[in-house]
């Protein structure tokens, strides 16, 4: 469902080219749950934001359920971020003006709906069905990232990518966190692709990427 | 697609958050817009009045003006007008009224005062009242030797009701005081207060012998009012051969909102500047916003909200942030509306209502919604380039948005709504197209200004000066330096007021001029040629220095250039009816003097002086306008009509003249020689210091020289000073505004950069930094911002205010008042580095680390 081949991406950098993406291409199933993992600066970040048509890449190409990322304009990648991707950051990136519950009413308003309801009960979901009229900055940072989860899940996208989901929470919390992710994975069918460095979340997805200076190294699943 | 749901509610969710923070973009657009509900309303209430009390002003429906006695043709005209020809006169519907300034005395307090007489016959007014106190006096007025008289004229002579009033030969008892004078405004009934007698008893006074001057007005109530004007119409080619002016309350109605219409256009801009300064409070407010906005855009991009999407919700903020400026503005300016007819009091021709003017209203709240929107596309056009990626990684902050094509259309929308703006507002293209010009002009200089510091100070900011200094000069070139928008706000805001203040100072010192210790204040008009030696041995008698006396002739211009005035006046070339525009110069009445010297008010510009009387016609000198008018050069003949005998001349010199002072001034010099024979007056000017001994002196040459009237010159000058000084009430009033306005915009401009500056100062702080270093750096960099913006604003006011006085004003002398100007810059310098300062507390007191996580 989720494709990339030979993706590279250069940077200017002071007048240099810099090489951050060399050459990766694999292919992710339905329903699978993939963590890529490597030191910083290894490119994981960069990967994530070539997959899901936040940045284009110097070479190569991306397909999504069969669609070639690069045949779309600005406004139809986000039209497919809306319809099919769900989003989990390292810092949660709730935004702070909206109470919970509208944060997770966002991708579905986006999507020309209402969708109060649907919020209330993702929020039930991952436990937070009486914090719906909080602002983020009421929630701790646990409660934060279970509130980016509803939202990432509230368009029920095919394809959820995660950037560091526990990289700002307790090994407890971030547990809690890998727990709820695993279970929609597993409900819903949404394949999980994820960056991380944590190691208890990468021994819980069934297949691990390893990148080095931009390189694919290691591939569990290949 | 585009999801207007979404769009709504994110935009209301959004700013019911940040509502504090958006207070500024709020109140920035609520001043401008109070400022120009309340002109605007006003405007339109004074409109409503003079159109309910035009024919109160006028009394009648037709007017007959001359400063000739009407001809027995005219009088038979404004009879048969009034259906009364063929009748016993007066009729019910014509009255004669001969105005006239004559000195009045009062035997029983020895009061003397020059006065402007209204002899009257007939039923005036025939519209409106004569309120009189008591109600009885007016109607009676006829029945005896009556006179009705401006209180103002019992309070200065020491009298009341009762007493006898002389005026020349004649004597009058005063019967009553009138409560309403419509149509009287400051400056006439000020130097001569009213008084009303019954125009039989005209000829009593002896007052009106030759040289006096008199208008004969008739007043004429038609049968159908309705056809006033088109009577007027028929008439006045014929009225015109006779010297006679004829007016309708339609025409009077449009002359006085005219006139008024300049104040409240003026009044207008004033408004307006404070509302397009408000604007550029909106753009940096939205600057701000945006910036801390970043995050939250990136993520909607993540979360599939195109670029469009994004924009739109942060547009229809803005919008709505407007819409509530607006509306705030406008209840403010409703009430501050209350006010300004109590500022304009005694300078204002009718009675003002205050009531709100609904088409005013919805005007300001549209022209602010239109500002704070176009204020905002501009930099709202940056959320569009905010990259998705940034939610991921902040470093993409930094990457530079590729240059925007649409960043050029925003900016010709924005241009050409402050044009439109001005139009709407002052309802002239021209003015519109010169206003936003000459913004345009000053807020280029102060760019320029700002980008020619930073470019010289990364040049040679001195290595050798202290660390603090060096550090906060250095703030100005840094990478996201606040040096423009802080120059271009504040230095705008200041260009505004030290323009507006420039203009006044000058407008006032032109008038204080006169004033000077030795000059004469007091003017003798109307001596008659065999008086003159009486009068200068009576002044001698009194130890009084005589300037003059100087030889006054009236005169009309027969042909100029050899053409006969009534055939350029009828010069079929033009439609039939209409006049040429110099038709005035070529048809007044000319008072003209001769005398072998130039005066200290004039200054020749062309040709030269004479030296004897030489040729077969008269040598003159013309004021340079007037020969502009006349269309007439060096060399050129003009033939005067000199009370019946055709004198010709020949201009030999032109002159400009300061009007402004307060000495007899001449449109026309003629060398000696050619008028000693003509029929004249004199005009003797002499000063009196103490105003009790002036009083006295003035009663005394009263009973001597009944004919003779007086002109008090420091109360003509104390009344223009009470004018201007309403007149500047009223534009420092509506200057407040923009001071307000201007305050907001330095707090927002300061705010574009308050994020990086605590940034920086906490991590100075981390570095070791003390309190008292990070405080100087911040000292030194507002002290550069305040000072730039300051003196390049006052140096582009000094010019602007320049601009205004030469080519507006028509005022070639130009005082640049440099404490004034100092003081100016002193202040806004001081309120940058409060501002500034404020801007950076807390980050002094408190742990750097606690800073950082707050913001």
């Amino acid at each position: 469902m989720l494709k990339c081949e030979s993706l590279s991406r250069t940077y200017l950098s002071g007048g240099r080219e810099l090489s951050v993406l060399k050459d990766i291409s694999f292919e992710v199933e339905p329903g699978g749950f993939v963590a890529i993992v490597g030191p910083s600066g290894s490119g994981k970040t960069t990967l994530l934001g070539l997959l899901a048509g936040l940045d284009r890449p110097s070479s190569g190409r991306v397909w999504l359920d069969g669609q070639d990322l690069a045949d779309l304009d600005e406004d139809g990648r986000a039209r497919l971020r809306r319809d099919r991707i769900g989003f989990v950051f390292q810092s949660f990136q709730l935004i702070p003006t909206l109470t919970a519950r509208e944060n997770v009413q966002v991708p579905l308003e986006l999507a020309g709906g209402d969708g109060a309801g649907a919020a209330t009960e993702l929020l039930e979901r991952v436990g937070l069905g009486d914090r719906g009229h909080h602002y983020p900055a009421q929630l701790s940072g646990g409660e934060q990232q279970r509130v980016a989860l509803a939202r990432a899940f509230s368009n029920r996208p095919r394809l959820l990518l995660a950037d560091e989901p526990t990289g700002n929470l307790d090994a407890e919390t971030g547990g809690v966190i890998i727990d709820l992710m695993a279970e929609l994975n597993r409900q819903l069918g949404t394949t999980l692709v994820l960056v991380t460095h944590d190691p208890d979340l990468a021994a819980r997805a069934r297949r691990t990427i390893r990148l080095a200076g931009g390189r694919v190294v290691a591939d569990s699943g290949a | 697609m585009t999801a207007p749901g979404f769009v709504l509610r994110t935009a209301w969710r959004e700013s019911r958050a940040e509502g504090r923070r958006l207070g500024l973009l709020v109140g920035a657009v609520a001043m401008g817009v109070a400022a120009l509900v309340a002109i605007n309303s006003f405007t339109t209430n004074l409109r409503d009045s003079v159109r309910q009390q035009a024919r109160a002003l006028l009394g009648a429906d037709l007017s007959l003006t001359s400063r000739r006695p009407l001809s027995p043709r005219v009088e038979a005209l404004v009879d048969s007008l009034g259906g009364c020809a063929g009748s016993e006169t007066p009729c019910g519907a014509t009255a004669f009224v001969t105005d006239f300034a004559a000195m009045a005395y009062v035997p029983r307090t020895t009061g003397t005062r020059l006065v402007n007489v209204s002899a009257v016959a007939g039923p005036y007014p025939f519209y409106g009242e004569m309120l009189t106190l008591p109600r009885a006096a007016w109607p009676e007025l006829q029945r005896d030797r009556r006179a009705v008289v401006d209180p103002a004229l019992l309070t200065a002579l020491g009298a009341r009701v009762g007493d006898t009033l002389a005026l020349g030969e004649a004597r009058f008892v005063v019967t009553g005081t009138l409560e309403n004078l419509a149509g009287e405004v400051g400056l006439r009934s000020a130097i001569g207060p009213r008084v009303f007698i019954p125009a039989r008893y005209l000829d009593e006074t002896g007052l009106l012998g030759f040289g006096a001057r008199a208008e004969r007005q008739a007043f004429v109530r038609l049968d159908d009012p309705g056809s006033a004007d088109a009577v007027a119409k028929r008439y006045r080619p014929e009225l015109r051969t006779e010297r006679v002016r004829i007016r309708t309350v339609a025409e009077d109605e449009e002359d006085l909102n005219e006139a008024l219409a300049r104040l409240a256009r003026f009044l207008g801009l004033v408004a307006l500047v404070a509302l397009l300064l408000g604007g550029i409070g909106v753009g940096s407010a939205v600057v701000v916003f945006i910036r801390r906005k970043l995050d939250t855009i990136a993520v909607l991009r993540c979360l599939g909200a195109t670029a469009g999407q994004v924009f739109a919700v942060y547009l229809v903020q803005a919008a709505g942030l407007g819409l509530a400026g607006s509306l705030l503005g406008a209840a403010i300016g409703v009430g501050v509306q209350q006010a300004l007819p109590a500022l304009l009091e005694g300078m204002l021709p009718v009675d003002v209502a205050a009531a709100p003017a609904p088409r005013a209203i919805a005007l300001g709240v549209g022209m602010g919604l239109w500002v704070a929107t176009m204020f905002a596309l501009l930099p709202l056009l940056a959320v569009r380039l905010v990259p998705p990626l940034a939610a991921l990684r902040r470093a993409c902050e930094r990457t530079a948005a590729p240059r925007d094509a649409w960043r050029w259309p925003a900016a010709g929308l924005l241009a050409a709504s402050v044009v439109l703006l001005t139009i709407v507002e002052v309802g002239s293209a021209r003015t519109g197209a010169v206003f936003a010009a000459a913004i345009g002009g000053a807020l280029a200089v102060l760019w320029l200004a700002a980008w020619l510091l930073v470019r010289a100070l990364r040049r040679w900011l001195p290595a050798g000066w202290p660390y603090v200094w060096r550090q906060g000069l250095a703030n100005l070139f840094r990478p996201a330096n606040q040096t423009a928008a802080v120059v271009l706000a504040l230095g705008f805001g200041a260009f505004l007021l030290g323009t507006l203040f420039l203009v006044q100072h000058n407008l006032l010192r032109g008038l204080a001029a006169t004033g000077g210790p030795q000059r004469p204040n007091l003017l003798l008009l109307d001596v008659q040629t065999d008086q003159a030696p009486a009068i200068a041995g009576w002044l001698r008698e009194r130890g009084l220095r005589e300037r003059g006396p100087v030889p006054i002739v009236p005169m009309r211009i027969a042909s100029v250039k050899g053409r006969r005035v009534s055939d350029i006046l009828a010069d079929t070339a033009r439609a039939p009816g209409s006049e040429p525009a110099n038709a005035w110069a070529l048809r007044r009445e000319y008072r003209s003097t001769y005398r072998d010297t130039l005066v200290a008010s004039e200054e020749l510009v062309a040709g030269s002086w004479w030296r004897a009387a030489d040729g077969p016609s008269a040598a003159i000198s013309v004021e340079q306008d007037l020969a502009r008018e006349l269309r007439v050069g060096l060399g050129d003949e003009i033939v005067w009509d000199v009370q019946g005998v055709e004198l010709p001349t020949r201009v030999a010199s032109l002159r400009a003249v300061e009007w402004a002072r307060f000495e007899p001034n001449f449109f026309v010099v003629f060398a000696p020689g050619a008028l000693e024979q003509a029929p004249q007056t004199l005009v003797t000017l002499t000063r009196v210091e103490d105003p009790g001994a002036r009083g006295r002196f003035q009663r005394e040459l009263a009973e001597r020289f009944p004919n003779v009237t007086t002109l008090d010159l420091s109360l003509v000058q104390r009344e223009i000073e009470r004018i201007v000084d309403r007149v500047s009430l009223a534009i420092r009033f509506m200057a407040l505004f923009s001071l307000a306005t201007g305050a907001l915009v330095l707090v927002g401009a300061i705010a574009t950069t308050r994020l990086q500056r605590i940034r920086e100062a906490v991590l100075l702080r981390t570095l070791g930094a003390t309190r008292r270093q990070v405080f100087r750096i911040a000292l030194a960099e507002y002290l550069a911002l305040g000072l730039l913006a300051s003196l390049v604003a006052v140096g582009l006011a000094t010019g602007a205010g320049w601009g205004l006085a030469r080519f507006f004003f028509d005022d070639a002398r130009y005082w640049v008042p440099v404490p004034a100007l100092a003081a100016i810059v002193a202040g806004v310098v001081g309120l940058t580095v409060l501002v500034g300062l404020w801007s950076t507390r807390g980050v002094l007191d408190r742990a750097p680390l606690a800073v950082l996580r707050e913001e």
